[in-house]
């Protein structure tokens, strides 16, 4: 394979790959929190208006830890009831799935005809 | 077999890039096992709880210990792979000569969001104690958390800048510090010393499993923290005295203690606080350990876990800027990133310009985006990370074969390792899904669009053959 000599890349232009991995990198990470898309937030699915200890599902000794704590049944209120929402449609888990699969066989695929290159390059020659 | 010997005691490194400056060669054993487990043993001190509230304290626990498998393997694996690519950027070194560039560009930045993000959880948490501390010595109203947030990753930014032997000494010693105060707190709560407070039974009465088995998959996302950075020894590998010897024996040395670690935490943790408040890292318990050590009634333990937290959140802050540098700079130097990224500083011999471009974007994570999130957004590079493992091992045996060049360490039972590994790759991905799907689609697009972007501009700036810089023969199969 003939010897590839790559272009000498300018300042500027080096700064602009920098900018423009970074934008892309705050996008990623800051636009899913922007629009309220990130994470998964609890919730409390029915509210107890007048709480007790033992309305809130805890025996003596988990009451003892919360008092311990200083809480009471009201400040613990949310705490305690606060649930995760685990339901999930088969759609979104397929998506998940093929989103993994085709980012990994791109990479892969690219990464091999890329790697082919260096292996001749550097033995090719040998 | 090839005469090229990394075992060799009379071969100083590899010289990888014939640079006559390169990075120091001034590290034992001792200082990888201290950035492994110094990067790490946070996780012990806050974050691991947020798997107490995906799924309860037993989901927790198999959480703990299926994490504990999973890291077992990656640290396996590891410790044969850079073992023999004794270069800095580890895994990201490891991708370009076992699977080529486009792999090794994203593993180079998985590795450095990982690092970075982790880096921004510890300063959070370091500024949460403080404003802890300031609260508990009579501090009338809210301390502005801020400015020790921005002090923390400046220090250590300044300490990494200076040079990596001190850097990692100072790791060592906070680290055994932060190691041996769980051990005595779990000697002193459980029993074994003194009184015991455990009370498992009573606290895990009618909340066994909350949420039944999909909790305990769901634990798995954040059974990662308590392990998570320990593949980070690979990044000192340009900078110990003997890579061959020093690189799995820090590895594994590391594994063991944070496994140990891990299950003590869950011990004494679990024993003492109610599940829903330890469950919930935002709003009950940010730091788990301190927090069983207030309800201990000892202040002597109080100020030990307070400490303890504070210098695991340091040691882990500084062993993420010092392989996050590492990681940026390597792909700097190899020009998969502007090659100004690429330097070594003339005195201290450390990636000076990488680790200084890097603090800006730690702190606008720290101070811009709330804890859990940024622990998601570590967690999703590692996993990410740990997906390519598998793939990486199998290559390396099937492309340069245990007979045809001589590796530090040899793990056993392949390909069982690897195969274990991309199986809770699998189900970590699931319990991912279950609460942070969003994110994770969001995060893989991003890798898309910048691989995309690598592929088509960023690669013609980098010499082919050049960047195959170990001195192995020809890859079978090529």
């Amino acid at each position: 394979m003939a010897h590839y000599n790559p272009p000498t890349q300018g300042k500027v232009s080096q700064l602009i790959d920098v900018v423009v991995l970074v934008i892309l990198t705050f996008g990623a990470l800051f636009v899913p929190l922007w629009l309220g898309m990130a994470g998964a937030a609890k919730t409390v699915a029915t509210a107890d208006a007048n709480p007790t200890w033992e309305s809130l599902g805890q025996t003596p000794a988990q009451a003892a830890k919360y008092e311990a704590l200083g809480y009471n049944p009201a400040s613990a209120h949310d705490l305690i009831l606060a649930r995760f929402d685990y339901s999930f449609s088969a759609g979104a888990l397929l998506t998940m799935i093929v989103v993994v699969v085709l980012y990994y066989v791109l990479i892969l695929r690219f990464s091999e005809s890329e790697y082919r290159e260096v292996i001749a390059e550097k033995f090719g020659r040998e | 077999m090839t005469d090229i010997d990394i075992t060799s005691k009379t071969m100083d490194g590899m010289g990888p890039h014939g640079t006559k400056v390169g990075l120091l060669r001034v590290l034992g054993p001792a200082h990888v096992w201290a950035l492994g487990v110094g990067i790490v043993l946070v996780g012990e001190y806050m974050g691991w709880n947020f798997a107490v509230g995906k799924g309860g304290a037993y989901a927790a626990l198999i959480a703990c210990w299926f994490a504990g498998i999973l890291y077992s393997c990656v640290a396996m694996i590891d410790s044969e792979v850079t073992s023999t690519v004794a270069s800095a950027g580890g895994q990201y070194t490891q991708a370009k000569h076992i699977i080529g560039p486009l792999m090794a560009f994203n593993v180079g930045l998985y590795l450095v969001f990982a690092y970075t993000m982790l880096e921004a959880a510890n300063a959070i948490t370091a500024g949460y104690l403080f404003s802890v501390v300031a609260t508990m010595s009579g501090h009338a109203t809210d301390l502005d958390q801020r400015p020790f947030i921005i002090l923390v990753i400046m220090f250590l930014a300044w300490l990494n800048y200076r040079g990596v032997l001190a850097t990692l000494t100072f790791n060592l010693v906070i680290t055994a510090i932060a190691f041996l105060a769980i051990l005595i707190l779990f000697l002193s709560t459980s029993g074994i010393v003194g009184g015991g407070i455990m009370e498992h039974a009573a606290l895990f009465e009618g909340h066994e499993l909350p949420y039944g088995w999909i909790g305990v998959l769901a634990a798995m996302h954040f059974g990662l923290w308590y392990y998570l950075g320990i593949e980070g020894t690979t990044q000192a590998a340009e900078e110990v005295r003997s890579p061959a010897r020093a690189l799995p024996f820090g590895t594994l040395a590391g594994i063991m203690t944070l496994l140990i670690a891990a299950t003590l935490t869950w011990y004494v943790s679990t024993g003492v606080l109610p599940w829903e408040f330890l469950g919930d890292g935002v709003n009950g318990s940010v730091a788990p350990l301190f927090d069983t050590a207030r309800l201990s009634g000892s202040t002597g333990l109080v100020w030990l876990l307070g400490f303890g937290t504070l210098f695991a959140t340091l040691a882990s802050a500084n062993g993420c800027i010092n392989d996050a540098s590492r990681a940026w700079f390597a792909m700097g130097r190899d020009k998969y990133l502007p090659s100004w990224f690429g330097a070594v500083h003339p005195k201290y011999r450390t990636p000076y310009r990488s680790i200084v471009f890097l603090v800006p974007i730690a702190l606008i994570f720290a101070l811009g985006a709330p804890l859990d999130q940024v622990i998601t957004f570590s967690i999703l590079s590692g996993l990410l990370g740990y997906t390519f493992m598998p793939l990486n091992i199998i290559l390396f045996r099937r492309k340069w074969p245990l007979n045809s060049i001589k590796r530090g360490y040899e793990h056993p039972f392949h390909p069982l390792p690897a195969i274990t590994l991309l199986a809770l790759c699998g189900v970590t991905y699931f319990a991912v899904f279950l609460g942070y799907g969003t994110q994770l689609v969001a995060m893989i697009g991003f890798y898309i669009v910048v691989s995309l972007w690598f592929h088509f501009w960023r690669y013609r700036f980098v010499n082919r053959g050049a960047q195959f810089t170990m001195p192995w023969p020809k890859p079978q199969g090529y």
